[in-house]
């Protein structure tokens, strides 16, 4: 595995824990179909969250959620009506989040996480 | 989240509209949105504002921004809202006090470094700020002694953002002295000395100008090459008396406009002078550009004369649309853009040989135009606009005896004097009367107020009766003669003030 997929992994799994105490259930992870990849899809009461996280290891690149594009909405958005048509949930609706990770070099990471970015 | 509030000013023509800056920081993807018909010129200043900010060592939110230049139906334009922009958009994601930018005016250029950069048309501007009852304003130190120039105006120059957020309370060290941008002065031509006594011999032409001078009449000097037409124009200026208050806001606001302004001098106190070579476009003259027109060269003659050197030369539109501010004063200049509306009230001065070869004068021409080439050569300077010159003069060549003279042509202060005492009989005659000069005021009030005085325009109804002047030349040789009148100390022209009058306007050819 190379080291950006194991930040990468890293950051999902301290995005997940981050959701769940934010009392989120998580439902699946990194669910793949031919157009794409979901990163989390968590339950926030009767609506459907649909998670991007994106992790970074420093600025130097900018901030981590600047690096989710318009483009990359619009695929999640897609991606989100194939996974309901494959899953039995019947959610009240749905709404994209963006959880961003900052990993720190020591200590822990910095998270945060923006509600309904896709208007 | 709170929204942050400032204010700014759009400039459309002269006239200054306040513009409130709404920010809003929202939780969601970063991204910096400007609405509020902002033009692309004003889109740009998204990435100056975001590169200001992080030069300053403040940290840009990382969420979605909204900044709303309201009214929203106002087009705005260029980078004079790059300060309020940025104070906005700090006090909105809580990293300056919301509270210390409200109701305060910025104005100003961000540079990628955070240091603010001098803008045109500050004084207009501030202006427009105080009189919406914004007197609180924050300019770029550049502009600092321009935007003082302001009554009522509190005015605050800073050298940078970081300075401004600093005493709005951000948590930033205190900023160093940086080294700040001042305005560039425009470039200016040495203050010539130019005198009335330079001008040898020209007795008439002399007279004319400052005939011209004491009436505000406009002015038209046919002669050979090397007579001294454009000395006696250039000399004009000189003779004018200074500006009043009121103009010199006036002046001083359309020159910052155009960016022909140097605040060092503070206000604009002596009439301008602007000689476009013939060259110029009709937009150059009037005023024009994209989006917004700007004030061309007969707006920033405005109060003061307008020179146009081999005046046929010009091209037969640019001459056109000088009928307009001639008439009315001001120039209304329509583009997609918008309306702007420049004040035009200048007076015209213009210069031309008397044929393509410029010999065609005196009582021996050495001329070889053929006639229709003479023809042709005037046929630029249509009726219309001639007839709203008042003195036409033809500008001889100077003699031996003339040259021999020298040093007997009075200097310009001698002159100024009389044209001050000539402007102050007019101001109380004209007084409770919209005209201040006798160039303005219609013919009517001027035949009303000579009454009825056997013989005194005998020669001036013959000459309409021969077809040498028109009703409306009739008219400009009775306001030239009042002028006369008033350089004379005189309470009312006589007949010989109005012989002279004739054979000034007529460059000399009434009784032939």
């Amino acid at each position: 595995m190379r080291a950006k997929d194991a930040v990468g992994r890293y950051g999902e799994n301290v995005a997940a824990r981050h959701l769940e105490d934010a009392g989120l259930r998580v439902l699946d992870r990194n669910w793949r179909s031919p157009s794409g990849e979901l990163d989390i899809v968590a339950l926030d009461g009767t609506e459907l969250v649909v998670v991007e996280v994106k992790t970074r290891r420093s600025d130097a690149c900018g901030h981590p959620a600047e690096a989710v594009t318009e483009l990359k909405l619009r695929r999640i958005r897609r991606l989100a009506a194939e996974w309901l048509v494959a899953h039995d949930v019947h959610p009240s609706g749905i709404r994209i989040d963006v959880v961003a990770v900052q990993v720190a070099e020591r200590g822990a990471a910095r998270v945060e996480r923006l509600t309904a970015v896709l208007e | 989240m709170t929204v942050g509030r400032t204010h700014a000013v759009s400039l459309v023509g002269l006239a200054g509209h306040l513009v409130e800056v709404e920010a809003y920081v929202a939780r969601s993807l970063p991204a910096f949105m400007l609405v509020g018909l902002p033009d692309a010129s004003l889109c740009e200043s998204r990435d100056r504002v975001r590169a200001a900010v992080a030069s300053s060592g403040l940290t840009w939110p990382q969420r979605r921004v909204t900044v709303n230049l309201s009214p929203a139906s106002l087009p705005k334009s260029g980078s004079g809202f790059d300060l309020a922009i940025a104070v906005a958009t700090l006090a909105a994601a809580g990293l300056v006090d919301p509270a210390a930018g409200a109701g305060v005016v910025h104005l100003g250029e961000l540079g990628l470094d955070g240091r603010l950069r001098p803008v045109r048309g500050v004084l207009p501007a501030v202006a427009a700020a105080v009189a919406a009852g914004y007197p609180r304003v924050v300019v770029p130190i550049g502009n600092l002694r321009e935007a003082e120039l302001v009554p009522g105006a509190s005015v605050i120059g800073a050298t940078s953002l970081a300075q401004v957020a600093f005493r709005y309370g951000a948590e930033i060290a205190e900023p160093d002295d940086v080294e700040p941008f001042t305005a560039a002065r425009p470039a200016q031509p040495p203050p010539a000395t130019r005198d009335l006594s330079d001008v040898i011999g020209q007795a008439t032409a002399r007279r004319a100008v400052e005939i011209a001078a004491a009436g505000a009449h406009h002015l038209f000097l046919v002669g050979p090459p090397g007579a001294g037409k454009t000395m006696l124009a250039n000399r004009l200026p000189g003779l004018l008396p200074d500006l009043t208050d009121a103009e010199s806001v006036e002046v001083t606001s359309v020159h910052s406009l155009a960016g022909t302004f140097d605040p060092a001098d503070g206000l604009v106190r002596r009439p301008p002078f602007e000689d476009p070579h013939h060259t110029a476009t009709a937009a150059a003259v009037v005023g024009g550009g994209s989006g917004i027109p700007r004030p061309g060269a007969a707006s920033r003659a405005h109060r003061g004369v307008l020179f146009m050197d081999e005046a046929p030369e010009f091209s037969g539109r640019v001459l056109q649309t000088l009928r307009q501010p001639l008439e009315h004063g001001e120039l209304v200049i329509q583009r997609a853009g918008g309306t702007a509306r420049y004040p035009a009230r200048f007076q015209l001065v213009m210069a031309a040989n008397p044929c393509p070869c410029g010999r065609s004068i005196g009582t021996t021409p050495d001329c070889h135009c053929t006639p229709m080439a003479r023809r042709r050569y005037f046929s630029r300077l249509s009726g219309p606009l001639l007839d709203r010159v008042d003195l036409q003069i033809d500008v001889l060549p100077v003699t031996r005896a003339e040259v021999a003279e020298r040093g007997a042509g009075e200097t310009t202060a001698v002159v100024a004097a009389r044209v001050r005492a000539a402007r102050a009989l007019q101001t109380s005659r004209l007084a409770g009367t919209p005209w201040r000069t006798n160039g303005e005021v219609p013919g009517r009030w001027l035949r009303d107020r000579l009454g009825a005085r056997p013989g005194l325009l005998t020669e001036l109804d013959g000459s309409l009766d021969r077809g040498i002047l028109t009703l409306r030349g009739a008219d400009r040789v009775l306001r030239i003669a009042w002028t006369v009148a008033d350089l004379a100390g005189r309470s009312a022209p006589d007949r010989e003030d109005v012989g002279t009058a004739l054979a000034l306007r007529t460059r000399g050819q009434s009784g032939q």
